[in-house]
């Protein structure tokens, strides 16, 4: 099963992304708790290519390509701007006693992903920032 | 997303209603800004119809909590759907942040 979604930069999509990794998961797996997760994990890699690195510019755009294979997902997201946006593939793993203490806002998303995946890559091809994210299902 | 407050007394509560994300993250933030809430003893968050949060959501209560500690007003959440409290015990927040499961236990709390 593959499912393909474009959406333009924008942080109003974002409860498109969410329906539309919901509705694929739901249609083939019935738990709850771990397809949130994965509309999480997709949620929070949209948010950080919209905001940090297209700056929320609504002409540029993202593809989100979804296949499910035998309990195999794969999600990939597509950047199309020109801008290379390759994040750490190191699982960061914040202090959160200490992010309390600061009052921070920010700097969770890419710790809840790697926490969620099996597996989260990002990498340049065609000039243009790609995430590869699996995870097995059941 | 939708915030609605209830002051009674000494506590204030928050109902959410809808998904909290990197969207809709602000009109909450603004919420627990207002310097007002400063002088109540107890912030409750009903999170019945909470039905999703992002790291956007969390970083919103985790941004307040120190302030809130400081001027020894609690917060506590209650009635928090299954998904989203995984989501807290992922960062391990359900161990650092008050979460009970009724509405009497939060009144308690």
């Amino acid at each position: 099963m593959t499912r393909h979604l474009r959406i333009q930069c924008s942080r109003q999509n974002l409860q498109q992304v969410r329906d539309f990794v919901r509705d694929f998961l739901l249609a083939a797996h019935g738990n709850e708790v771990l397809v949130n997760q994965v509309v999480l994990a997709v949620d929070e890699v949209v948010a950080n290519f919209i905001i940090h690195a297209n700056e929320e510019d609504a002409s540029q755009y993202l593809d989100l390509l979804m296949q499910l294979r035998d309990h195999n997902l794969d999600v990939e997201i597509e950047d199309h701007s020109n801008t290379l946006f390759l994040p750490s593939n190191v699982a960061p793993s914040p202090d959160m006693s200490e992010y309390i203490r600061q009052g921070r806002k920010g700097g969770m998303g890419m710790a809840l992903v790697s926490r969620i995946m099996d597996k989260v890559v990002f990498f340049e091809r065609n000039s243009h920032t790609i995430c590869h994210l699996t995870k097995q299902l059941g | 997303m939708k915030v609605t407050a209830q002051p009674s007394g000494d506590t204030q509560t928050f109902l959410l209603d809808g998904e909290l994300d990197a969207s809709s993250a602000v009109v909450l933030d603004a919420e627990l800004n207002k310097p007002e809430l400063l002088s109540y003893k107890k912030i409750l968050i009903d999170c019945q119809r909470l039905s999703y949060i992002s790291s956007a959501g969390l970083g919103v209560f985790i941004s307040h909590l120190q302030r809130l500690q400081d001027a020894n007003v609690k917060l506590v959440f209650f009635n928090m759907q299954e998904k989203v409290f995984n989501v807290f015990e992922i960062l391990g927040l359900d161990s650092l942040m008050n979460i009970v499961q009724t509405e009497q236990e939060a009144q308690a709390a």
